[in-house]
């Protein structure tokens, strides 16, 4: 069954800004569906959408069978949201956080006090469930969230860029949080994220978006094999012209190119290929020099549909992320 | 499709009740708040009632009958101390807008936005909260004005109680107004501006210093037309004796529709402003 059905969905700001431009899928139960794209891509503005934040412009959706523009209120006891800010009051404890959450959604305080412990037992917040939320750090928090999304046992999770300016070790252990999560109450996630491993990690399928479409969707690893397999570099000690075309006659090789001084070999398996190359290229008088072997990451899937590098627009962006978590811990 | 059944909404009451003690929660976890709010009125008190003594200008039998005539009254202090009932409430009601600015700031709207809450009772839920720290707030200045030697010789419980529900409608009122305009500021610098440009005002084109009958005209039409007159008449009439231009249910009505007027504006515009 699809729980989330996209039709034509868009958004225009201010009349002229696109940041979600006419797009269309469906999520069916249980997945993990990933939105991945880079700062700017219209992954907020969709979840907004969804979660009835934001009306649309145009087009529409249904979570659990109910339309985001007709059934707010259906849709809205259906899911659960974890921003990409943290929204917890800072002024409260995380227990009452939660508990006010769990108000909203008409929850009998006895089923919510109990439900409360097991979700901050699985986040691990139970020892700081009743202190100040403003005492709480970066990872803590982002847990906190994902408890509170969780309160009312949606049938859809909505996670917007669920581990942004986490540390790596902070970011692996959210990770599980969210597999345990999902192991326990098995509902459907909808995460967006700019994080290539994070996609790969966690998502059954993705969903690549720049500047507000839908480019590509599928399985990571099917996404991965389209391309055409793995990818070897190699330098060699006497470079010359007709390596280009010695190292394309090879059974298996795909294409070559050459990048400054190291060839650039795609094949559809590189554990079988690379001893030919060798023998080859040392019948003929080379001797390789440097040797490396690459499966196909979701960045090569990322520059074949998009023509960038997700990896170098991350970086910068974690640099911001990094030092807003400095401030944070700062104070 | 058997999914369809699990949908549950929460109870109205419930939620308000829910909301507004959370902000509630803010005010008595920090007693300096309560205590800072209380200065402004304390000082007018002490400075217009008791330092600018009027009834020491007037002294004798024929200088009381003189502040009677004018002020109804003749301590000039528990004229201005109900008038600081409804400054103090007033004042509180205005800053009730002031959370609804953070809480779109942080988010924390729009988390509560995406439960099944009705959009009513977040709006009801920030009146409620601003109402019962105005009330809070004003029963304190009463007791400080009493110890100061306000006239309690009139006083009843069902005086208090009228008094206290002029000034219910009268927060019910402010609180919904100042709600919608901070429903529609981007950061709180602008809604303390608004607050600050009005608030002054507001008690001045009133009867909270003097008598409307002793303005002049232009005066007198918006003091006649404002609110805070009104629950401050009633307030006067019940605690001190002091006679009303018209009768007291009409004033009370008067403010029931303030009330209830500008409640139902701010949460009919409530739908479009709390989004984005
Ligand atoms: N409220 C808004 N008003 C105007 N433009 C907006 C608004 N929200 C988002 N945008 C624009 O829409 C585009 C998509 O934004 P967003 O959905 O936040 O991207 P992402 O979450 O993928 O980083 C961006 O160009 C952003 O500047
Ligand atoms: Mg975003």
């Amino acid at each position: 069954m699809e729980i989330i059905q996209v039709k034509n969905l868009s958004k225009t700001f201010n009349g002229k800004i696109k940041a979600v431009d006419r797009i269309s899928f469906d999520v069916k139960e249980g997945e993990i569906f990933g939105f991945l794209g880079p700062n700017g891509a219209g992954k907020t503005t969709t979840i907004k959408m969804l979660t009835t934040l934001l009306s649309p412009t145009s087009g529409d959706a249904n979570i659990n069978g109910y339309s985001v523009k007709k059934e707010q209120a259906k849709v809205r006891a259906s899911i659960g949201v974890v921003p990409q800010e943290y929204t917890a009051d800072e002024d409260l404890t995380g227990y009452s956080n939660i508990l006010l959450l769990a108000d909203m959604y008409g929850i009998p305080r006895s089923i919510s006090k109990q439900r409360i412990i097991e979700l901050l037992e699985i986040v691990e917040l139970s020892s700081s469930a009743k202190r100040k939320v403003s005492t709480y750090s970066g990872g803590m928090r982002r847990r906190l969230e994902l408890a509170a999304g969780l309160i009312n046992f949606p049938r859809v999770l909505f996670l917007d860029e669920p581990t942004l300016g986490l540390d790596v070790q902070t970011r692996t252990a959210v990770w599980d949080y969210i597999k345990s999560l999902k192991n326990k109450y098995g509902m459907t996630l909808f995460m967006t994220t700019h994080y290539l491993e994070e996609a790969d990690q966690l998502c059954d399928r993705i969903a690549i978006i720049d500047h507000g479409k839908i480019i590509k969707i599928g399985r990571p690893e099917d996404l991965k094999s389209k391309l055409g397999g793995d990818i070897i570099q190699l330098s060699v000690n006497n470079p010359s012209p007709e390596l280009i075309r010695l190292l394309g006659k090879i059974k298996g090789v795909k294409d070559v190119k050459k990048d400054r001084n190291e060839y650039r070999i795609k094949a559809a398996s590189s554990e079988t290929i690379t001893p030919k190359i060798i023998s080859a290229l040392s019948s003929h008088g080379y001797k390789v020099t440097r040797l490396s072997m690459m499966k196909p990451s979701l960045d090569e899937v990322y520059l074949e549909y998009t023509g960038r590098s997700l990896k170098e627009e991350d970086s910068g962006f974690d640099k911001i992320a990094q030092n807003r978590m400095i401030r944070i811990s700062g104070n | 499709m058997a999914a369809k059944e699990k949908v549950r909404f929460p109870s109205f009451l419930r939620t308000i009740v829910s909301l507004s003690n959370r902000d509630l929660k803010k005010w008595y976890l920090n007693p300096a708040l309560l205590v800072i709010s209380l200065i402004q009125p304390i000082i007018w008190l002490t400075l217009f009632g008791k330092a600018f003594n009027l009834g020491s200008l007037f002294a004798g039998n024929a200088g009381s009958a003189i502040l009677t005539r004018i002020f109804g009254t003749s301590s000039y202090f528990s004229f201005l101390a109900i008038g600081m009932l409804a400054f103090i409430t007033v004042s509180t009601s205005m800053m009730g807008g002031m959370s609804i600015v953070w809480d779109r700031r942080f988010g924390f709207i729009d988390k509560i936005l995406s439960t099944p809450v009705s959009r009513a009772a977040i709006i009801i839920g920030k009146i409620a909260n601003s109402i019962v720290r105005a009330l809070i707030q004003a029963g304190v200045v009463l007791i400080i004005a009493v110890a100061l030697g306000m006239t309690v010789s009139y006083i009843t419980l069902s005086g208090l109680i009228t008094t206290f529900g002029a000034l219910f409608l009268l927060s019910f009122g402010m609180s919904s107004l100042f709600i919608l305009l901070a429903l529609r500021s981007r950061d709180w610098q602008s809604q303390m501006m608004i607050i600050n440009l009005l608030m002054l005002p507001l008690l001045f084109a009133s009867n909270a210093f003097f008598p409307v009958a002793e303005m002049p005209s232009w005066l007198q039409a918006i003091a006649n037309v404002n609110p805070i007159s009104y629950a401050i008449s009633i307030g006067r009439n019940a605690m001190l004796g002091i006679p009303t231009s018209s009768s007291i249910y009409l004033q009370m009505g008067y403010l029931g529709a303030f009330a209830v007027g500008m409640g139902i504006i701010s949460i009919v515009l409530s739908w479009k402003l709390l989004k984005g």
